[in-house]
């Protein structure tokens, strides 16, 4: 019988990432790394807490030979500096792309998001893998994610060897996800934005863990969107959660994005992410579906209903 | 405080029993429009907001302006399609009209799409109003996509240049755009042609006062009525035209623009000697 592959999880701490680990177990061996903390996994997996950027992270490619990366972990604006957060996402990435080229990795999955994109009036529905992606001129915060995906390209191109594939979700959500809109509609008062209610994908993290885990098994290089064929507009999925809604005055524009500064709502509803609530980011995730063969189990309803039970069982 | 929020909610209800019609209902149960779990499509079309946009429209349709449709048959049942009508009276009073006729084209209804101006998704309420009766920005993109799952589009190539000419101008086409030619050769799509008659009548313009347009960012600023006056539309439809994509340069393009123009004119023409008075 041939070697299990040896597969490199980043951000294994999330929601998402163990998710991941849990179906690779098993068929591959797993080594799982995060900045956050050592995770605790089953007894076979090895864990590290190590930061990309720093030196050590190559003893781990010294100490396993490392066939295959899922390269999932990120840092939110929440979570730290604009600094920290550049060196982790942006100069960290380099710094993993860069060893896997020196210790022959022959595939390399990056996760993405369709933040990329950037909220714009202007933007047309349905945007395809190849639309120009206008985040960093909505706001500087999202240069990061805009950075790494150029350096992830880069390396697509210029080393097939690589196997690189870009994946970019619609939001994701479930039990345990921690990011900007799964903490925002686990909230009893959600904000929303006067007179602008615009258009969204969900998706349930279990069916992004098996999308990533899909692409991973049929390994097809390339930049792919990952959405449900379904759409909700964003104050009905509010109120599907169970929130209630805190209307904001969302003009002049600088209005909420002074109130989400000054109240701190940095984790769930911060300021450069204020354009997502005013414009929808439609992506079409097509290409994805057909080439993998894959589709969402969960439909919104599921999705929603989660953090509608978690409500009932607070209050 | 909470009997207060009781007593409103009946309101609505009982507004949105009488706006939506059993006609209504029925229309858009017999539209074969596919919608997402939420009844929303990727543009932000929504069954239940394109209801009440129909209730609100039907008022003006049958008991404001009277309107008058024939040719309806001509709009096929199912399959992409444009809809290339000329354009007036300021507001777009036209879209919207012809949008209601085709939604409850007793031929067989379609869900209508319009293309709009790109400064209305900044606009509170209104884009996302406008979205959910069926309209988006008018993106070449948007258009293509539409097409491909065969929507009915409606399309002014006239632009502002149609909606904001003055009265002395009126049932006088102004330049069409050659971009719905393209998109209906490249797509393969039927295109109706359509005249409007009345529409001129609701807003006349003695004037535009460019700088203020200028100054309250606007396409233009006209010296008209405030509001639409009661002026009866007849909206007459013409058989499909289709139109091979051989084409070696833009000339040939216009020339085929030029072939809708007439079809429109013939139409415009026919609407003036169906009328028998103007209000």
């Amino acid at each position: 019988m041939a070697e299990k592959k040896t597969v490199l999880v980043t951000g294994a701490a999330g929601s998402l990432a163990k998710r991941v680990i849990a179906r690779l177990h098993g068929k591959y061996q797993v080594v799982a790394v995060d900045f956050r903390r050592k995770v605790e996994t089953d007894a076979d997996i090895p864990s590290y807490k190590v930061e990309m950027f720093k030196r050590g992270f190559e003893d781990i490619f010294r100490k396993h030979k490392i066939d295959a990366v899922l390269h999932i972990g990120r840092i939110f604006a929440h979570e730290s500096s604009r600094q920290n957060r550049y060196n982790a996402n942006v100069l960290g990435s380099k710094r993993l792309f860069d060893l896997c080229r020196k210790y022959k990795v022959g595939q390399v999955l990056v996760h993405s998001t369709y933040y990329v994109y950037g909220a714009s009036p202007y933007n047309p529905a349905l945007l395809d893998e190849e639309a120009p992606l206008k985040a960093s001129g909505v706001t500087a915060d999202l240069v990061d994610t805009v950075e790494l995906e150029s350096l992830a390209k880069i390396h697509m191109w210029r080393y097939p060897e690589l196997n690189m594939t870009i994946l970019r979700p619609c939001n994701v959500l479930g039990p345990g996800v921690r990011n900007s809109m799964s903490l925002l509609l686990s909230r009893p008062l959600t904000p929303v934005l006067m007179g602008f209610s615009p258009l969204m994908q969900f998706l349930h993290v279990d069916d992004m863990a098996d999308a990533l885990f899909t692409a991973f098994e049929k390994n097809k290089p390339g930049i792919y969107n990952v959405a449900p064929d379904d759409w909700v507009a964003y104050q009905e999925a509010v109120e599907q959660c169970g929130c209630k809604k805190l209307p904001l005055l969302s003009i002049p524009p600088v209005l909420p994005k002074l109130i989400s500064g000054l109240l701190n709502w940095n984790a769930f509803f911060p300021p450069y992410l204020i354009n997502y609530f005013k414009y929808p980011v439609i992506i079409d995730g097509k290409l994805f579906r057909e080439t993998f063969d894959w589709k969402p189990k969960r439909n919104l309803n599921d999705i929603f209903s989660y953090y509608r039970k978690n409500k009932l069982v607070t209050a | 405080m909470n009997l207060d929020f009781l007593k409103n909610f009946s309101l609505k209800e009982e507004v949105l029993k009488r706006l939506i019609t059993p006609e209504i209902e029925e229309a858009i149960a017999k539209t074969p429009k596919p919608v997402g779990s939420f009844g929303y499509d990727p543009w932000g079309y929504n069954e239940n907001m394109a209801k009440v946009g129909m209730g609100v429209t039907k008022l003006l349709y049958d008991k404001y302006f009277r309107v008058v449709a024939s040719g309806l048959e001509n709009i096929p049942k199912n399959g992409r399609v444009l809809i290339v009508p000329n354009h007036s009276g300021q507001l777009p009073m036209d879209g919207v009209l012809i949008g209601y006729a085709i939604a409850t084209n007793d031929h067989g209804p379609r869900a209508p799409r319009a293309m709009i101006e790109r400064f209305f998704p900044t606009v509170p309420w209104l884009g996302n109003l406008l979205n959910g009766f069926g309209a988006v920005i008018g993106d070449p993109l948007n258009c293509e996509r539409m097409l491909e799952n065969d929507e009915a589009i409606i399309v002014f190539p006239e632009g502002v240049r149609g909606s904001g000419k003055l009265y002395k101008k009126r049932y006088q086409l102004q330049r069409f755009g050659n971009g719905f030619m393209h998109l209906a050769m490249a797509h393969n799509t039927p295109i109706i042609p359509c005249g409007v008659v009345g529409c001129e009548e609701t807003m006349p313009a003695i004037a535009d006062i460019k700088p203020l347009a200028k100054l309250l960012g606007i396409p233009y600023a006209p010296i008209s009525p405030l509001l639409p006056l009661p002026a009866r539309v007849h909206l007459n439809f013409g058989e499909p035209m289709m139109f091979k994509g051989d084409i070696n340069n833009e000339e040939e393009v216009t020339e085929r623009v030029e072939q809708v123009k007439d079809e429109i004119r013939k139409l415009i023409d026919k609407g003036l000697q169906e009328r028998t008075s103007l209000y």
